[in-house]
């Protein structure tokens, strides 16, 4: 009984944010994988350390970051002013903001369709619907049908600033619930096309890009995506109110844009931060 | 001598009542909450008081003195008291986080025909409009954008198509199967039919989502040869078979339930089983079927797992089962977590909460008064 009392009171410190030597993460799905491999090797190495992540999406995150419900947010996506806003209504300063990885996206389409390459303004004419049959790009005679994400990705507002230069995807554009999803639909569906982290890939083709037409088409890896070569890509984020930026959670910061932490981002699909924007 | 009530009764066995009391009581609280907690989030959007206008009017940050503590307080959202216990530079970030999010917005959209229209006004949520860059008046749901568009018809039209499709599939099989099961079968197979059928609906929606979008979507576009792989269609059958454990036990209550004594009638007089079965037993039985139809209507439109994951989500306004289609419960559970606290996104996806909720309860209680005076007859 005793046993089960302390379980239940542990339980509900952990639910306590900025606890001494405990930590709260909430935030972005895409980076859910990355921050808890971080929490449990920093874990392992730091004892005393309780680092608790949990997902739920960028905003939700920024919701709790307002509510004080968690110590860091993980983002997919900068902070946008109504959410800035609200933070500092709470808390009298804006949340800092630090880079802690890089994101490749890349294009898939399926394994034997014969486009292998396109450039810039080709994906926005296919993904905003002008672009509809692939002989228009160098493919067959076939409709293209085109995979998108939930407008409640990072990945999706991030292709749809970058790349479709802020117009509106197609409204025949499927949109599914996961990158995982994407991917399944587009190897199952010759005419497919979708988008996603560079790091999935099974089943599915991943398209060299081009920045303008004639141009060379370049791959998506971890050397052009860090160089600029490759030009669809992103940073992922991480922000904290600048009240609680010190003492375990600044040394927990510090840690995963450092040396050690970044050496983890490849194993979970994602690229480490150029040498000159890690914190020593 | 019966059951002793009041100080006669066991105390134990009092508590328990008076428990399970709390217990019921409790439930129909729970809903009546969550109703007001819904419908608080979505007021705003009903009452007109949000707006979703991407250029708004900005008070720049050197002007706070000069403005007056009401005009300051409106403009950053709070009220006057509460605008009292902010310091100075609290306020000047929150209005120079105004200012840069205005100056951020790139010159094209500002000057863009929209820019300054407030989006959730109920003729953008309903009627046709025609933006920038579209050739023709359209219906768009496009939240996430720089002109916010809320157009509601798409998800509606997503909503009913699946679910009149779902009712379409399961409708006909549960009531073949509630008929031959309380009528025809011989007894020892009823044993088997019918809980074999309420077992499906043990079956978690997401399990069967993910079996509509794996194997199902192909293999009915093997046979049907469709365009778009996941489509109304096969979300459809997917929700069917979700509702035909509910439609089916339902039905076969009522089919059960209606006297012996007119099957016994009508067999004395020479009917068949089946002419007995189809034209005795089931029109006496039909405000139950009725019933049942009635609720399997609400599980269907209530149902968010199986459509999100089977019917490609494309938000398009077309009445082609073989389109993609995006329902009003698939919008709420893919854009609720990303979308900001309060924002008008936000309130609007509470409002289609409050539509569904309120089609779903007005289905339900119809359907369980329907039941209810079918069982006050008897």
């Amino acid at each position: 009984m005793k046993k089960h009392l302390a379980l239940l009171a542990a339980g509900l410190l952990a639910a306590a944010p900025a606890f001494a030597g405990n930590i709260t993460v909430k935030g972005s799905d895409t980076l859910v994988v990355l921050a808890q491999k971080w929490a449990e090797v920093y874990m392992g190495g730091h004892a005393g350390q309780k680092i608790q992540v949990t997902g739920g999406g960028t905003g939700t995150g920024f919701a709790a970051l307002q509510n004080q419900t968690t110590d860091l947010c993980n983002a997919s996506r900068k902070i946008k002013a109504k959410e800035q806003e609200q933070c500092v209504k709470v808390f009298g300063k804006r949340p800092t903001e630090y880079k802690v990885a890089l994101d490749g996206l890349s294009v898939y389409v399926a394994a034997d369709n014969k486009v292998d390459q396109l450039s810039l303004e080709e994906l926005e004419g296919i993904f905003t619907g002008k672009i509809k049959n692939w002989k228009e790009v160098g493919g067959g005679d076939a409709p293209i049908t085109v995979y998108s994400r939930e407008n409640s990705s990072g990945t999706y507002e991030f292709f749809k600033e970058n790349v479709l230069k802020g117009k509106d995807f197609a409204s025949s554009a499927q949109t599914m619930p996961g990158t995982a999803a994407v991917l399944q639909a587009v190897a199952k569906d010759k005419n497919g096309i979708g988008y996603g982290g560079a790091a999935y890939g099974n089943g599915a083709k991943h398209v060299k890009v081009s920045k303008a037409k004639g141009e060379e088409a370049i791959e998506p890896n971890e050397e052009t995506v860090l160089s600029g070569k490759y030009p669809i890509w992103r940073y992922l984020f991480v922000y904290v109110n600048p009240a609680l930026d010190k003492g375990d959670v600044a040394a927990y910061l510090k840690w995963i844009r450092g040396e050690e932490g970044q050496k983890l981002v490849k194993d979970v699909g994602y690229y480490p931060l150029p040498k000159n924007q890690r914190a020593n | 001598m019966g059951i002793h009530r009041g100080h006669n009764a066991r105390p134990l066995e009092w508590i328990a009542e008076k428990f399970i009391f709390t217990v019921s009581l409790s439930a129909i609280a729970m809903v009546f909450l969550i109703f007001l907690f819904v419908g608080r989030e979505a007021l705003p959007v009903f009452l007109g008081d949000t707006d979703s206008a991407l250029v708004q009017t900005v008070i720049p940050s050197k002007d706070m003195e000069k403005t007056a503590p009401d005009r300051l307080a409106r403009y950053l959202g709070m009220s006057v008291s509460e605008l009292k216990t902010k310091d100075a530079d609290t306020l000047r970030t929150m209005m120079e986080i105004r200012e840069e999010a205005a100056n951020e917005v790139p010159a094209a959209v500002r000057d863009d025909k929209d820019a300054s229209a407030n989006t959730t006004e109920w003729k953008y949520l309903l009627k046709a409009h025609q933006w920038t860059g579209y050739t023709k008046p359209e219906h768009i749901w496009q939240p996430v954008s720089a002109i916010h568009k809320y157009n509601l018809v798409p998800l509606v039209i997503g909503s009913l198509k699946t679910t009149l499709i779902g009712l379409a599939f399961a409708v006909p099989l549960s009531l073949a199967a509630a008929i031959y099961v309380s009528q025809l079968a011989p007894p020892s197979w009823k044993e088997w039919i019918k809980p074999g059928i309420e077992f499906l609906s043990g079956i978690p929606s997401v399990v069967l989502g993910a079996f509509a979008f794996l194997v199902l979507a192909g293999f009915l576009q093997d046979i049907f040869g469709y365009r778009y792989r996941l489509n109304a269609f096969v979300a459809g059958i997917a929700l069917g078979l979700t509702a035909v454990p509910l439609i089916f036990s339902i039905a076969e209550d009522a089919l059960t339930s209606v006297p012996r004594s007119y099957v016994q009638a009508a067999l004395a007089l020479g009917a068949s089983k089946w002419q007995t079965a189809w034209q005795v037993v089931l029109p006496a039985a039909a405000p139950g079927v009725f019933a049942a139809i009635v609720l399997g209507f609400g599980r269907c439109i209530g149902e968010t797992m199986v459509v999100l994951i089977a019917s490609g989500n494309a938000s398009v306004v077309s009445w082609d089962i073989f389109d993609s289609t995006r329902s009003l419960t698939a919008t709420i559970a893919a854009e609720m977590a990303e979308a900001v606290n309060g924002g008008h996104h936000y309130r609007v996806l509470f409002m289609l909460g409050t539509m569904l909720f309120a089609v779903t309860f007005a289905t339900n209680l119809l359907g369980d008064a329907v039941m209810h005076r079918l069982k006050k007859q008897r």
